[in-house]
């Protein structure tokens, strides 16, 4: 993140790096490091507990009041992805670094849907281009509700600031 | 159209049709619920993002499906609502409430009722500026209603200006529509609305220019430019600091103020709280204002949001259907809603506006000497 830029959770919305691994969804490296695992960037205490609901693993908790920040128990989730779609705040992303190329798997509202295979812009938190990821799955239930799970392959380095991605135009499907 | 009722609802919003569900529930028999809109559910017609808040407040549904189930709710437990009619007069003589109402093919008709639940919402704030009158500057709740309920894009570049939630959400919808959002100016050092929402846009690309405002918009027969400028700290726009944008439209999400005509019509007593966006009725710990008979809920008794205007509805619906309860039941179910009320306005979002409502409920007492009648 660029100095001159405005960061921090409450002056426009993207957290600084101690905002970041202090907020309580938010996993350890380590944890990253053994498999998938939910990453709740849900930083402010703003009245909600959908994660907390939806997860089958009683791995969020949220309690009262529902302002609470949500907590993650990196132990209990198991990164099935669930919490995602449930997101109103699509802050929820699930990070897997235990293989060579890192797998980001976040929430997606927009036409196109990219399919599995197709390369694809992955955009950091400001919507700037970080690298060309490929598309190596794509979720979808009727529950969802119109938010598709998309999940990229992308170089390690990114796994922490992937959070969107930009269907090529012109780009096989 | 001339009819009795025991309660007549004033608006179809989340906050509306909830008092009359709940109404009807507690056993009240003749309820209406009138909207001047060819739609009901208010706002939540045109909210295709999924709601936060808890199950009991439809959490993780989009809104337009909330208001599905509400209105199916009224119209399931025997409520009657009338579309296309707005109230154009209203008066107060102690028992009986008269609302004159007009519909396009029932002409204007009045009805009596014993009780009114005034759920009016909020209206949109607007900023003024050199071009504000040209077409293609428009209110969020405006451009809101052409692409999500009439399906009609009506720009291909937008700059947003406010960063509350209103704004930041619209945005959002705007891009999913497959408009370019070239910005989002807010004139405050910090956005106004919830970090979520303004990681949604920034992650598309779409900048959030803080301590930035509107100076100018250029255009001749419509809007074809937008000119903005960066605030100092002393609030003063900065000579020199311009940033012009192409654009053809300019959305104003600068803030929502409770639509109080007719709480002023009847003679209800209101006050001025900043953190519910202005002018507000007073009322007490069932919604009802200082005119007996007549509650609240939602935007009208001050801006929040969706999940609030529902509890608030079912407390206004509760406290106007006290008569079926025993005073236990009534106070019992007041108690609960309240609870969940603080729960919802629990955290620094809601805190100011927990301290206004607070507020007014201590106005109410000391001006009619009770807390609760």
């Amino acid at each position: 993140m660029e100095a001159e830029e405005p960061t921090g959770v409450n002056v426009i919305g993207i957290p600084t790096d101690e905002e970041f691994w202090k907020c309580p969804g938010v996993p350890s490296l380590k944890r990253m490091k053994r498999g998938p695992v939910a990453v709740i960037e849900c930083f402010q205490e703003i009245p909600c507990n959908v994660c907390e609901i939806a997860c089958p693993r009683g791995a969020i908790k949220v309690g009262h009041p529902i302002t609470n920040v949500p907590i993650l128990n990196e132990d209990a989730c198991v990164g099935c992805k669930l919490c995602i779609p449930v997101c109103p705040g699509l802050a929820i992303f699930v990070v897997d670094l235990s293989s060579d190329e890192a797998k980001v798997s976040l929430p997606y509202e927009m036409l196109p849907i990219p399919k599995v295979g197709e390369r694809v812009e992955v955009l950091d938190r400001r919507g700037r281009f970080l690298t060309e990821g490929r598309v190596i799955e794509v979720l979808y239930a009727d529950k969802f509700d119109r938010t598709f799970i998309v999940t990229v392959s992308v170089p390690k380095e990114y796994a922490l600031h992937a959070r969107s991605i930009r269907v090529i135009k012109g780009e096989k499907r | 159209m001339e009819a009795e009722y025991d309660i007549v609802v004033v608006g179809s919003g989340p906050a509306g049709l909830s008092a009359a569900a709940e109404a009807l529930r507690r056993g009240c028999k003749r309820v209406l619920v009138v909207d001047e809109n060819p739609i009901p559910g208010g706002q939540l017609f045109k909210q295709i993002h999924k709601f936060f808040g808890s199950k009991e407040h439809y959490a993780g549904i989009r809104g337009f499906r909330i208001g599905e189930i509400l209105l199916n709710d009224v119209e399931k437990l025997g409520g009657t609502v009338l579309l296309r009619t707005s109230v154009i007069g209203a008066s107060y003589d102690g028992g009986t409430k008269t609302l004159w109402l007009n519909n396009p093919e029932r002409g204007v008709g009045k009805v009596r009722t014993r009780k009114v639940i005034i759920a009016t919402g909020a209206k949109e704030n607007v900023i003024a500026f050199p071009g504000w009158t040209l077409p293609g500057v428009m209110g969020a709740g405006a451009v809101q209603t052409l692409v999500n309920i009439y399906r009609v894009l009506p720009s291909r570049r937008v700059l947003m200006v406010g960063s509350g939630n209103v704004g930041l959400i619209v945005s959002y919808q705007l891009l999913q529509a497959g408009a370019e959002v070239v910005a989002v100016v807010e004139i405050l050092p910090r956005i106004g609305g919830w970090a979520v929402h303004a990681a949604k846009v920034l992650r598309m690309g779409v900048p959030i220019l803080l301590s930035t405002t509107v100076k100018e918009v250029r255009g001749v027969e419509w809007v074809e430019e937008a000119v903005v400028w960066r605030v100092g700290r002393d609030g003063r726009p900065v000579a020199g600091s311009e940033t012009v944008f192409d654009a053809d439209l300019v959305c104003l999400a600068v803030g929502l103020s409770p639509n109080v005509e007719l709480t002023r019509m009847l003679g209800c007593e209101h006050i001025y709280l900043k953190a519910l966006g202005g002018w507000t009725p007073i009322h007490d710990e069932k919604m009802e204002t200082t005119l007996r008979g007549v509650y609240v809920c939602g935007d009208v008794a001050g801006v929040e949001e969706a999940s609030i205007a529902i509890e608030e509805g079912r407390l206004a619906g509760i406290g106007a259907s006290c008569e079926f309860l025993s005073r236990e039941e009534c106070s019992s179910l007041v108690e609960e809603s309240w609870r969940r009320l603080d729960e919802l306005r629990s955290g620094p979002f809601g805190e100011p506006r927990k301290e206004a409502k607070r507020l007014i409920l201590k106005e109410f007492k000391q001006r009619t000497g009770s807390l609760s009648r």
